[in-house]
């Protein structure tokens, strides 16, 4: 299956976080390449969801959706910065 | 829990379906009506959820169509193998009600005050967000210079043919057919490339922002034409949605 990109999880990641998180700037704890969340590389495939960095391919999040209750690993994040945020 | 968000979150709403408009033999567009809707900036998503009598449920997300103050639509493109765009492209009606949230996405969206010019490049139903900028233009009285460039698997796969044939003033379009053409075709053939891109695209030194829009393949092709033909990493804006969809 072909990955999407981090645009097609703006939802979900609203249920983590609250909040728009797609524009958000992330860091890779690996390589250190940072853009933007949509530009990141999505593995959806039930139950879960796997983000991967574009430069070095390192897993940034893992997020597994059970009911109502999400599992989230950003243990692959360096950052996650949202500007203008309220 | 149900009909709850977190805070700030999306809540669930059920919307009425005003109306089913059939763009191609695969492709329809569903323009809805939901109860409490905070208008969308163009480029955004909503999301759709199915529930089935066992109460299974599959979410979906799909750019929105309409132009932001017009009540939300979205397109979809019949996948064979699909669990939620058969039901929607297919069974459900006008009358009908279907659950969704959103708008969603803050990434892949333009403002007039975003500027321009403006490069467009769709793949398949990639056109969808891009229908969504074009119409904004429009609508806002923005004078941006805008070209599109819609990849197609033939005539009768590309959507909003109509609407897309009445953009005059400030706006480009222009196609190519990747499988078959008409009689007669004027317009560009074969997969979008970088020699494609560099007779259509605007050259780099008028520093378009451009917005790419396809499956997975077309967009990584596109995004690196531009980037080689010279065109910053951070004018290049782009939304892949997988290998489905025909370009």
């Amino acid at each position: 299956m072909d990955p999407v990109d981090g645009n097609a999880i703006g939802g979900l990641l609203i249920d983590v976080f609250g909040t728009e998180m797609t524009a958000a700037t992330s860091a890779c704890a690996s390589c250190g390449d940072s853009r933007p969340v949509a530009e990141l590389v999505v593995y959806q495939q039930a139950p879960g969801t796997v983000v991967r960095c574009r430069a070095c391919g390192s897993i940034l999040m893992v997020l597994i959706r059970h009911k109502d209750a999400i599992g989230v690993d950003v243990s692959g994040l360096a950052s996650l910065s949202r500007l203008g945020s309220a | 829990m149900a009909g709850t968000a977190l805070r700030g979150g999306l809540t669930w709403q059920t919307a009425t379906v005003t109306a089913i408009t059939r763009e191609t033999g695969s492709v329809v567009t569903i323009a809805l009506d939901p109860p409490d809707w905070p208008g969308h900036r163009a480029g955004q998503h909503l999301d759709v959820r199915l529930t089935d009598e066992d109460g299974y449920t599959a979410e979906r997300e799909y750019s929105i169509a309409s132009a932001p103050g017009e009540p939300p639509a979205i397109t979809v493109e019949r996948l064979e193998d699909g669990e939620v765009s058969p039901y929607l492209s297919g069974e459900l009606r006008a009358g009908d009600e279907l659950e969704l949230r959103g708008p969603v996405g803050g990434y892949f969206v333009w403002e007039p005050a975003d500027g321009g010019p403006l490069l467009l490049l769709a793949g398949g139903s990639g056109i969808v967000p891009l229908r969504s900028i074009l119409r904004y233009r429009q609508q806002a009285g923005s004078d941006v210079p805008a070209r599109l460039l819609y990849s197609a698997r033939t005539w009768d796969d590309v959507i909003y043919r109509d609407e897309l044939a009445g953009y005059h003033d400030g706006i480009e379009v222009s196609y190519t057919l990747t499988r078959a053409q008409p009689p007669g075709w004027a317009g560009h053939t074969g997969r979008i490339d970088q020699a494609l891109l560099a007779g259509v695209a605007w050259p780099a030194a008028a520093g378009a922002l451009a917005y790419i829009c396809g499956p997975t393949s077309f967009v990584e092709t596109a995004a690196a034409a531009l980037v080689s033909l010279g065109y910053p990493a951070a004018r290049v804006k782009t939304e892949r949605f997988g290998g489905t969809g025909g370009h």
